[in-house]
């Protein structure tokens, strides 16, 4: 058995926003187990969370104050929203690491709270018919956990239901960018030997380049989910392509780009963005998988092809 | 915030349904409605597919095709040729998982 708090450090809130950037995220773990908060007895509360340690700071945090169990589980560093999905927050660990940590003999009531949104891997009945511990899914965001216990264990409608506002959703916005900028930083570093090596020093040649398609990158990866719920189509993609459009409209008025790099720009920059923005799917707590299948049969060649080829252009009109 | 229309697989056999109303407790969306003491789709397309109202059916009245919903996995899953795998987790070389 492990003992925690519910002081969440500011190292451990520098290291959150690094782990939201992808740094060192897939080490930003906690061991699963069984820990104690603050002073808990035989019959303080049971809370349930996942060994990515983002999941379980937020939920010590949420704690302050109150005695309590947390049993981590091993979802291979990853939040219980993603490994609920996986499965690996799921009715097998959860019974298993309850024998490793002899639960039923650590306290004396058979409830645990798990968080709502681990319930996709978790069957609340096979629990109880195996083990005799009811499961009882809390609200959907730890910082509701206090009026969750208040309310007599039970999460009522606002608490139950997922929103995405703008500040969750531009706190998601870090991954897709990060690994946009990767492939970004490549492209650039090849136009930038060839501008300023082999064309001497053509900056605003460069800039030209490079500037437009950065633009796109963070139209897809960081507009886009700002402005999710004002872009009028339901379609990611489209969202994207919209969005990237305006982009591109706006970055021929900029460069004042001739005639086959502007071509280039309109083919490029909206097929970028709007595959920066689907990718954003993957973030939201409102879209189906089939909804995402669906875009990808429908977007994915007409953007690669439309990519591909403004790509081409944009590189002869560099040249 | 809504999602295409009217591609959600979620279906509910209500000859099945014992009325418990689990599923409505884990829905974080209010899809399921009780419908004179029987579970019901009320809102289709407010459905994300994520399967906790499958997962926690007890009479099994539920399906619903749940899976991964990011694009980059289900792309993934289209050039492999296996399923969807966002490729987080063990041993994986990406992390989009936060």
């Amino acid at each position: 058995m492990f003992a925690t708090d519910s002081a969440v450090s500011a190292g451990d809130k520098t290291r959150g926003v690094l782990a939201r950037w992808g740094i060192g995220r897939a080490r930003y773990r906690v061991l699963p187990g069984l820990y104690s908060l603050g002073s808990p007895a035989q019959d303080s509360p049971v809370f349930v969370s996942a060994n990515y340690k983002l999941s379980f700071d937020v939920l010590r945090g949420a704690l302050a104050g109150l005695d309590a169990w947390l049993l981590v589980l091993n979802t291979r560093g990853i939040n219980v929203w993603c490994a609920a999905g996986k499965g690996t927050f799921g009715t097998e660990e959860l019974i298993w690491r309850m024998a490793v940590c002899d639960l039923k003999a650590v306290v004396r009531h058979r409830t645990m709270i798990l968080p709502q949104l681990g319930a996709p891997g978790v069957a609340a009945h096979e629990v109880a018919k195996r083990t005799g511990f009811r499961v009882v899914y809390g609200p959907a965001r730890a910082q509701d956990i206090k009026a969750f216990l208040k309310n007599g264990m039970k999460a009522d409608r606002a608490m139950r239901t997922v929103d995405f506002p703008a500040a969750e959703r531009l706190m998601l916005t870090p991954v897709e960018l990060a690994q946009a900028l990767k492939y970004f930083l490549g492209y650039a570093a090849l136009a930038a030997l060839w501008f300023l090596g082999f064309r001497h020093g053509n900056l605003g040649g460069l800039l030209a380049q490079v500037l437009p398609i950065l633009g796109a990158v963070l139209t897809g990866t960081v507009l886009v989910p700002a402005l999710l719920p004002w872009l009028p189509p339901r379609s990611f993609a489209l969202k994207g392509w919209l969005a990237g459009l305006l982009w591109a409209a706006a970055a021929a008025g900029l460069w004042h780009a001739k005639p086959l790099v502007w071509l280039g720009q309109v083919l490029a920059l909206p097929a970028l963005s709007a595959f920066l923005a689907l990718n954003f799917t993957g973030s939201t707590t409102f879209t189906s998988p089939s909804g995402v299948n669906r875009e990808i049969s429908l977007f994915a060649r007409p953007m690669a092809v439309s990519f591909l080829a403004g790509l081409a252009l944009l590189v002869a009109g560099g040249l | 915030m809504r999602y295409l229309k009217a591609v959600a697989t979620l279906k509910i056999d209500q000859g099945r349904c014992t009325g418990c109303g689990f599923c409505l407790n884990v829905c974080p969306h209010e899809a399921i409605a009780l419908d004179d003491e029987k579970a019901a789709v009320q809102d289709l397309d407010a459905c994300m597919e994520c399967g906790a109202c499958a997962k926690n059916c007890p009479a099994g009245a539920i399906a619903v095709q749940a899976g991964v919903g990011c694009a980059y996995a289900i792309i993934n899953g289209l050039i492999t040729g296996g399923p969807p795998d966002c490729g987080c987790g063990e041993g994986g070389k990406t992390s989009c998982c936060s």
